[in-house]
């Protein structure tokens, strides 16, 4: 396969602003790595994981390029990757270049997903450049005659630690390849002696998503492109009928793709082809298998059971229930919810000569690749993607869906197409996070000490699968895929971090989904850890506690303890017992809430306190303040880090206070910003954020932790405000008056309402 | 097909559009190859579309072509370079107030017209000034930031 390809830096023509890409027929289309990242030749490089030079190429002006199979969502992992090669290397980051996702070009690291950018992706870099770094230090030992030991590798060149003439890393390696094994056990660089790993590096993406200079998927231009459009069906079953083709004669160069229940039109221009989908007249079967949204809690309630999962259990949590001083229980409800991408998804595909190539924003690159060779018919090694910046998906969104219709398109018409979805599309079709249901039972003592906890929970079962979540492209259009189902690791912080020896989790997991589930950041766990949080904190007032010593009394790990610490202080926490006293202000009525999660039970340490105004006469909540203490470990990149934890904070209390997928019997309803609201800049709150940094412990991932605390914190100050306890999600300002309204007041709110 | 005479980031420029309606924003991504501007909605609910016609916001997914006929025309490539950032541009990337940054340009865009209605906003003014633009990822907070220190700059 290598033999046929070539790529070099003259197939990257630039014109003006716009990318156009070189091309060939017969092979890949050359120039295509260039698309992403226009540097030096990669002629045959290996992508086996085993292999050094599938991690980094070391270039005769002694930059490297490095090689990762995990991609850059917006994250940061574009800067972090580099700082964690550059430290290996003796480098500077500006030496140090990054290919990413490209099927051809990069080694499978897995899909970049859960978190994983940097403990799979960045640690596999580092593990291969301080392989080379070795590898380089001994070439240079027998270039100079000396000792490896006594030779040190910095500023790109291996020299003597004593001082003295060195030799440049480019010219050890003679532009070579290394042909040399990744070492897994060898010794990474000492933390203490980190000069690059730990600083606030800006991220190189960032002037060009600034000035308009980016490229993103849907910026790409390849010669001969078609514009692509989709038309998905008015019922989300229904097959279709039939297509009054002249109902678009009049718009210029449209050409229709029906296949099966596949519809679609490409045209040259791209409003011709947007004219057109709108356009079209097509008829479609009636369909209505779909619970409405006001249907959801019961149906979920009352689904088919599939499999009775077990989770976490300790101890014996009906026996000490049944004895405990006193009983509490809820019932908790999280919605549908999108990704909703601010990009419609798209997807540039090129099907000729039994060679197909995929540009994406997706997150899972050589996944995808199998998936459509295996569905096309092709041989795995005549399908590329390169992935290419998309906007921000929180988990799969539509990305691959767009794929699959661009690649569909493409086929039929022998052309190049960009496909983009329109956001009824994206609104409509994206993969959900699905809705969740959650009992909570917990029992204390006659001292307040928790003994009994018992969660319920009611979520869809996983269905094994390449790829897991089948494309809708594919499947109306009758191309075979494996149906597989995956709405993300669901089941996880469905237990209290507590101090409590009799627990018992029971995932009840259903057997059908209404919408194709999804996993959507932090998947589950937003909804878990907002339902366990809410349960502690009640727990916390029954016991007469405040709610951050009763935490920190049954948390034993000291790094909990010193985040739940942090949060507490940077907002000031004041120790008393909810509600709050003196919650009104003026008309208002103030609260503050706590919560702690340990991310997926073993990974990040994320604690966060708010502050909330809530008004009682309209319902409207008023976020004031946020502050979160934050541990994963080693920190890379400090800014990049934050600007996830913030993203993640902002980003779930829009979840938490307006998303609701809607849906009828036949399909979403929710196809817009407006029937689909989220959080606008009004809403946000000044956020602190404290990380904790521990260099000697290992890296874990900062784009999901800090999204499950917010729902617990939020929730604990409204009832710190209000002595009300939410437990259905979104929080709307109806839900709000109508829980206010249901609930005797205590005096000391009473003057608010007047 | 019609052409439309425009002005665009300071240059005179001729485009043709078989649709007299064809929005603004496909003529200046596909014409003119100008990628700042992007689809989110077409409905002129996000912002990420946003240009400024003499000198005015406008949503570039609804503005047609043949309104814009012998108009000036300023995207997010007029503003400024990597190499010479406008200091609203310059803000941003100081505030590294981007992370898909598919939103970027509604933002700049819309930064800049309302920095052009109130050069010292308030931090309550800048909130509110910018609510009909959308950001997913959570970046408001060095959103907000960027433009405060631009209205210093």
């Amino acid at each position: 396969m290598a033999s046929t390809i070539s790529f070099s830096r003259r197939d990257l023509l630039k014109s003006g602003s716009a990318l156009i890409v070189g091309f060939t027929f017969g092979a890949f289309n050359a120039g295509h790595a260039s698309a992403q990242n226009g540097k030096a030749s990669f002629d045959g490089k290996p992508v086996d994981g085993a292999e050094l030079d599938s991690f980094l190429v070391i270039h005769p002006d002694s930059t490297v390029t490095v090689f990762t199979g995990k991609v850059d969502l917006g994250t940061g992992l574009r800067i972090a990757v580099r700082q964690m090669a550059a430290e290996e290397l003796g480098l500077s980051v500006a030496q140090v270049d990054l290919v990413e996702g490209d099927s051809l070009l990069t080694p499978d690291q897995g899909r970049t997903g859960g978190s994983s950018g940097l403990t799979q992706g960045g640690v596999g870099v580092r593990q291969a450049a301080a392989t080379a770094r070795q590898l380089l230090i001994d070439l240079a030992a027998e270039r100079l005659k000396q000792p490896a030991a006594s030779l040190i590798l910095a500023d790109g060149s291996v020299r003597p630690k004593s001082g003295g003439q060195g030799v440049k890393i480019g010219d050890l390696v003679g532009g070579k390849r290394l042909n040399y094994k990744v070492n897994t056990k060898v010794a990474v660089k000492d933390p203490s002696a980190y000069t690059v790993v730990g600083k606030p590096l800006p991220r190189p993406d960032v002037p060009g998503k600034c000035t308009g200079t980016s490229t993103y998927v849907g910026d790409l231009k390849l010669p001969g492109m078609l514009h692509g459009r989709v038309i998905r069906p008015p019922a989300m079953g229904a097959k279709l009928e039939s297509v009054d083709e002249s109902s678009i004669a009049g718009i210029p160069g449209v050409r229709l793709v029906r296949i099966k229940d596949f519809l679609g039109v490409v045209a040259p221009n791209e409003w011709a082809a947007i004219k057109a989908a709108n356009t079209l007249k097509a008829k479609w079967t009636e369909w209505s298998g779909l619970p409405t949204t006001e249907q959801l809690p019961k149906a979920v309630r009352e689904g088919k059971i599939a499999t009775e999962q077990a989770g976490v259990t300790r101890g014996d949590a009906p026996g000490a229930m049944a004895v405990a001083a006193k009983r509490f229980s809820g019932t908790y409800y999280y919605p549908y919810q999108g990704h909703a991408s601010m990009s419609p998804s798209c997807a540039v595909a090129d099907y000729r000569n039994d060679t197909l190539t995929v540009w994406t924003g997706s997150q899972s690159t050589h996944l995808f690749r199998l998936i459509f060779s295996e569905s096309f018919g092709l041989p795995a090694d005549k399908v590329r993607f390169i992935y290419l910046e998309g906007s921000g998906c929180y988990g799969q969104n539509g990305h691959e869906d767009a794929a699959a219709d661009a690649a569909i398109l493409s086929r039929a018409v022998g052309a190049p197409v960009r496909l983009q979805w329109m956001r009824h599309d994206e609104h409509g079709w994206d993969p959900k996070g699905p809705p969740q249901l959650l009992d909570i039972r917990a029992g204390i003592d006659a001292k307040g000490n928790l003994v009994a906890w018992e969660t319920e929970t009611w979520v869809p079962v996983p269905i094994a699968a390449r790829g897991t979540i089948p494309l809708v492209g594919f499947d109306s259009a009758g191309i075979t895929q494996r149906q597989g189902r995956w709405p993300g690791s669901v089941d996880e912080n469905l237990d209290p971090p507590y101090t409590t020896s009799n627990v018992k989790v029971s995932v009840h997991r259903l057997q059908d989904s209404p919408l194709r589930p999804g996993h959507v950041r932090a998947p589950g766990k937003v909804a878990n850890a907002f339902a366990v949080e809410s349960m502690a904190d009640e727990l916390a007032v029954a016991a007469g506690e405040d709610s951050v010593a009763w935490r920190l009394r049954n948390l034993t790990d000291p790094r909990a303890v010193a985040v739940l610490t942090k949060a507490a202080e940077l907002i000031g926490w004041q120790k008393r017992v909810s509600p709050n006293p003196k919650a009104a202000v003026g008309k208002m009525l103030k609260g503050r809430g706590v919560s702690y999660v340990r991310y997926r039970g073993n990974e990040n340490y994320v604690a966060m306190a708010m502050e909330v105004l809530v008004d009682p006469a309209t319902g409207k909540i008023k976020v004031e303040r946020i502050t979160c203490g934050h541990d994963c470990g080693l920190v890379i990149n400090p800014d990049a880090l934050k600007n996830q934890i913030e993203g993640s904070i902002v980003q779930t209390l829009s979840k938490m206070l307006y998303e609701e997928v809607k849906l009828n019997t036949s399909r979403v309803t929710s196809l817009d910003w407006v029937s689909y609201p989220v959080l606008r800049f009004p809403d946000v709150p000044p956020i602190e954020i404290a990380l904790i940094d521990r260099p000697n412990e290992p890296v874990m991932g900062g784009g999901e932790a800090s999204l499950p605390p917010v729902g617990g914190a939020l929730a604990n100050a409204i009832f710190d405000a209000t002595g009300v306890r939410l437990r259905t999600v979104p929080f709307t300002p109806e839900r709000v008056k109508a829980a206010l309204a249901a609930a005797p007041q205590p005096p000391s709110r009473e003057s608010a309402r007047l | 097909m019609p052409a439309y005479k425009l002005r665009v980031n300071g240059k005179d420029t001729t485009v043709d559009s078989w649709d007299p309606n064809q929005p603004l924003l496909y003529v200046l991504r596909n014409e003119l190859d100008l990628h700042g501007p992007r689809f989110g909605c077409g409905m002129g609910q996000c912002g990420a579309c946003s240009v400024l016609v003499d000198g005015k916001p406008a949503f570039g997914c609804l503005t047609p072509i043949k309104q814009v006929a012998g108009r000036s025309i300023t995207t997010l490539e007029g503003l400024g370079t990597p190499e010479k950032p406008h200091p609203i541009q310059a803000a941003f990337i100081a505030e590294q107030a981007a992370q898909c940054g598919y939103c970027s340009n509604g933002m700049i865009m819309q930064a800049k017209a309302l920095l052009d209605k109130n050069p010292k906003p308030t931090v309550e003014q800048v909130k509110q000034g910018m609510q009909g633009t959308l950001c997913r990822c959570g970046t408001h907070t060095r959103i907000i930031a960027a433009i405060m220190r631009a209205s210093r700059a």
